[in-house]
């Protein structure tokens, strides 16, 4: 059964996993670690069809009428946590 | 920068237990045997309710366990020793799953070993549960479930079948209809191994099950439940007492028929009364059982009462707190103040305080308002010594005060024309609810507040209450002036226009003074600018008549108001339209001079220029100059305003709503047409005809129908009397020129009232098959629905009044029914929201540092300095530069 993918739905942003190096930089650009990202769930189904992994950051480019392009981080994770 | 969050100290764990009846006996101080509190001579009695060991709750008395005196000595629990056990009305639940969870005799888990195994791993494997309560939870939930569906113990020694445990709520155990008591249950959950607890969430190191069943009951500290004296000399105790002396009563009694070997059935009975009192001790409102009443027949307010809810210790005593420093008195009307001022009457200024720091420059000026005292207004209340001392100042002890100041002192000086103070009214909804104002010291018993700012505090005079904060720091003053100011939130961060403007006259008079530029002599216009910041002279006259005398247009004399380089234009409140003729002079330009000067060229100031919500001429001011030239505009506009209403007078009348025979001759027979046209609908109806509109029944097409009808009917009776209700009119002079009231209020009131709605629909609820007995059974017709022809001045007939009624009430529910709503929601919104914040790198985080959003609103745009929904004045701009090409 072919499968239905929701990356082409024209309602959802344009996600995909931010490379290694990249993390690094939006680390340090932002002054925060790893879990002080905001977070995205593994079941996600943007995250299943990219086949992210937890601890990988997803890079999700939102059109928007009074910014443009604006970009949003989330770090994917395994299940819904504290802090 | 290594990091926005500096976090001192990080909450390692917490751990909640149960308390064991040993732990209970080991922090009693003692133990209670007797219900009585005092004896005659009213001292305590020993080992009763209100030992001495207790704690101490009368001054100048020592304690008995620690020797510590009131307000040093946190008190001491004591405990009762209950008869027979009793189930804690908090852990019933827990207790239901342990029991069906368990085997019933050899209390092991009903899981097989390799399952045990395999949990305890799984368990280790996450470590603690603080590490991940959410996957705890779900686990701990899988195993519940899973051994609470076994039927029979899988363990070879026992292999007990297991019954069906109910719950009789509160506090009664069934196994399959035979009622197990306390004690059963008790010995039950003591064969429960410890290794099988943590499935359950419960470490077994400090929380035991059994413990969930009481055996003894901590008695809490007297300070806890001080008794109060009251003026007959009378005690009265504390509720909490009152139900600690019916638990002693019943368990004394029930050990006594218990001993003496009464007959099963009292013990019994006696025993459950013991549960009851001991329930509703922790919980009066435990569902399932009347709540314990004081003799006056008051609900008892017992351990949960005093901590749940709104007027709980949690919301009100911890998250809510009073101050010091705040008054609160009726607010009225004062616009010959500033907006950024409130009048404070003089009682509250000789209360509220301000302290100043001595030092050696305002050194003479301290010992002055020490010299004053209390009685005096710039005076003083108290002095504060550097060690801390407080001194109240009196005229009797003042002389030898001021001979003591020295630097370093602080002196706590009357309130003064000038401080800043916050100002709020309750509900405080957005943030201009609280703003900084600067005190203005007047005579009377009122806080003194302008009309402009009446939008954003929600404020009218009708006997409305406000607070006024006095500030304490420099810190707190320097920011509340910067940040808070008044004229800092004209415009509203929530649609990017003004939401402090002029209202009502301030607009009437503004419209009379521009709307067609009417002449003034030189004497009327240097009164009308009088009131304003306005100085200097007029420009050359307007116009000069036959004799020689002067006069001045108030477009022009509005124009002295105006800012320099102001371009404007577009279509006021009155205008209608592109092919509105502009003899009309509604079309509103604002233009500068070469000289840089502004000047109102056309159109009349009214509600779209100076209003609070549209008006965009103060928008534009307040954007391009600033907020003090904003303000100053606004407090010269408003007055300019008062002086021009004042100047050429205004006055409405029911005789403004008059209009001619023949017009009200045209309005009945178009309403007559239009009920003739719905009883055609309804002769369709009722003979089959009706053609049914898509989507719809038969019903309810008649009703689309008949509700389209005769709301046309009701706008064109509106226009037909409004043709005779021209801007000479003065009522209509407040509706269009958005001072107050609408057209459609006009037209009701000269016209026709129309169709009366409830939930939407024409009115059909009343008596069987119609509304009211004045029509006949299934009448659809126009009249029989709810429409009412007359208008507010002819007046209704009586089946129209009860239908206005009907409308009016439900406008009234709504509106009780929306504030309770949206309240709730709103309490729910900023308990979720009120620690984030943006940080200086745009981001918004919370309190440990995680990014909520990368820019603020993801586009950075503060929406109070955008320009209502675009973050670029766009329009302009352009502008702008096309003057600048020319």
């Amino acid at each position: 059964m072919p499968r239905f993918n929701v990356m082409e739905n024209y309602l959802v942003p344009r996600h995909s996993i931010l490379p290694k190096e990249e993390v690094d930089a939006l680390l340090s650009r932002y002054h925060v670690d790893l879990s002080q990202l905001p977070k995205i769930l593994m079941v996600d189904p943007c995250v299943k069809a990219l086949g992210a992994v937890p601890g990988e950051v997803i890079k999700i480019e939102r059109e928007s009428p009074t910014a443009g392009l604006s970009y949003y981080y989330r770090m994917v994770v395994e299940e819904r946590s504290m802090v | 920068m290594v990091s926005y969050q500096y976090i001192p100290k990080k909450i390692g764990k917490i751990q909640f237990a149960l308390l064991s009846p040993d732990e209970i006996r080991k922090m009693s101080a003692t133990k209670i045997i007797t219900a009585d509190t005092y004896d005659d001579d009213g001292f305590p009695i020993d080992m009763g309710l209100m030992d001495p060991r207790l704690g101490v709750i009368e001054p100048g008395l020592k304690c008995k366990t620690c020797g510590k005196k009131v307000d040093e000595c946190p008190g001491h629990f004591g405990h009762i020793d209950l008869a027979m056990p009793v189930i804690h009305e908090g852990y019933t639940k827990m207790i239901k799953e342990l029991l069906s969870a368990t085997c019933r005799v050899c209390g092991k888990m009903k899981l097989p070993l390799d399952r045990i195994q395999y949990y305890q791993d799984k368990l280790k494997e996450i470590g603690s549960i603080a590490l991940n309560p959410f996957y705890f939870q779900s686990l701990s939930t899988q195993i519940r479930n899973e051994a609470m569906s076994v039927s029979q113990c899988p363990y070879p020694d026992c292999g007990e079948m297991s019954k069906n445990i109910t719950l009789d709520k509160p506090t009664t155990f069934r196994e399959e209809g035979h009622k197990l008591t306390p004690k059963e249950i008790r010995e039950r959950l003591e064969r429960v191994p410890d290794d099988h607890l943590p499935f359950l969430g419960l470490n077994p190191e400090v929380s035991r099950p059994e413990w969930m069943i009481l055996t003894s009951l901590p008695v809490p500290p007297v300070t806890v439940r001080p008794s109060i004296t009251l003026e007959s000399g009378d005690r009265s105790e504390d509720d909490l007492t009152h139900k600690m002396v019916d638990v002693l009563r019943i368990n004394q009694r029930l050990q006594e028929n218990r001993d003496s070997g009464a007959p099963q059935l009292i013990v019994e009975d006696l025993w459950e009364l013991l549960q009851y009192h001991v329930t509703t001790y922790f919980d009066n409102q435990t569902s399932g059982i009347p709540p314990a009443r004081h003799r006056s027949g008051r609900p008892l307010k017992t351990l949960a009462q005093r901590l749940k809810g709104k007027e709980g210790r949690f919301r009100s005593n911890l998250s809510g707190k009073r101050v010091n420093f705040s008054a609160r008195t009726v607010i009225s009307p004062d616009p010959y103040i500033s907006i950024n001022e409130v009048g404070v009457p003089m009682p509250i200024a000789m209360e509220l305080t301000v302290p100043i720091r001595v030092n050696e420059f305002n050194f003479d000026l301290a010992k002055e308002f020490v010299m004053k005292g209390p009685e005096v207004h710039p005076g003083a209340n108290y002095v504060i010594r550097p060690d801390g001392q407080r001194l109240r100042i009196t005229d009797r002890n003042k002389e030898t005060l001021v001979e003591k100041i020295q630097v370093g002192y602080v002196v706590e000086r009357h309130l003064m024309d000038g401080d800043i103070v916050l100002f709020n009214r309750q509900p405080s909804l957005h943030r201009m609810s609280m703003m900084a104002h600067e005190a203005r010291i007047m005579d009377g018993k009122t806080f003194r507040l302008n009309l402009p700012d009446c939008p954003p505090y929600n404020a009218d005079f009708d006997g409305d209450e406000m607070n006024l904060h006095c500030l304490q720091g420099e810190e707190a003053r320097a920011e509340a002036k910067i940040i808070m100011r008044v004229q800092e939130h004209i415009l509203s961060p929530r649609f990017g226009g003004p939401v402090i403007g002029a209202i009502h006259d301030h607009i009437s008079g503004n419209f009379l003074l521009t709307h067609k530029n009417p002449m003034f002599s030189k004497e009327e216009a240097y009164h009308l600018l009088s009131r304003t910041s306005f100085r200097g002279n007029l420009p050359e006259p307007d116009s000069v008549d036959e004799n020689g005398i002067e006069y001045w247009g108030g477009k022009t004399v509005f124009s002295m108001i105006l800012p320099p380089g102001l371009h404007l234009q577009y279509g006021s409140a009155v205008y209608s339209g592109p092919e509105d003729p502009p003899e009309d002079d509604t079309w509103l330009r604002i233009d500068t001079d070469k000289n840089g000067v502004s000047f109102l060229r056309s159109g009349p100031i009214d509600e779209k220029s100076i209003g609070a919500f549209k008006g965009k001429l103060l928008e534009k001011i307040v954007r391009d100059h600033g907020s003090d030239i904003g303000r100053q505009f606004l407090d010269d506009a408003t007055r300019i305003g008062i002086s021009a209403i004042t100047l050429m007078g205004f006055s409405t009348g029911i005789d403004e709503e008059d209009i001619p025979e023949e017009a009200k001759l045209r309005i009945s027979e178009t309403l007559d047409e239009a009920e003739a046209k719905v009883d055609d609908y309804v002769n369709k109806f009722n003979s089959g005809y009706l053609e049914p509109l898509p989507g719809r029944n038969l019903k309810e097409t008649l009703e689309v129908e008949a509700m389209r009808t005769l709301g046309r009917a009701r706008d064109t009776a509106g226009q037909i009397s409004s043709k005779y209700l021209g801007l000479k009119n003065s009522a209509v002079i407040m509706a269009r020129s958005g001072a107050r009231g609408s057209m459609l209020n006009l037209s009701q009131m000269s016209g026709s009232i129309g169709q009366q709605a409830v939930r939407g629909e024409r009115i059909h609820r009343g008596y069987q098959k119609r509304t009211l007995p004045h029509f006949k059974p299934d009448d659809l017709g126009a009249a029989a629905k709810g429409f009412v022809k007359s208008c507010y001045k002819k007046g209704l007939n009586p089946t129209e009044y009860f239908f206005h009624s009907m409308g009016g009430r439900e406008g009234l529910v709504d509106t009780a029914v929306r504030t309770s709503r949206s309240g709730y929601m709103q309490r729910r919104l900023i308990n979720a929201l009120e620690d984030l914040k943006v940080h200086p790198d745009r981001t918004v985080r919370n309190t440990s540092g995680v990014i909520v959003q990368f820019r603020y609103g993801e586009d950075g745009i503060d929406p109070a300095r955008s320009v209502r929904s675009d973050p670029v004045d766009y329009e302009d701009i352009i502008n702008m530069a096309m003057r600048e090409v020319q």
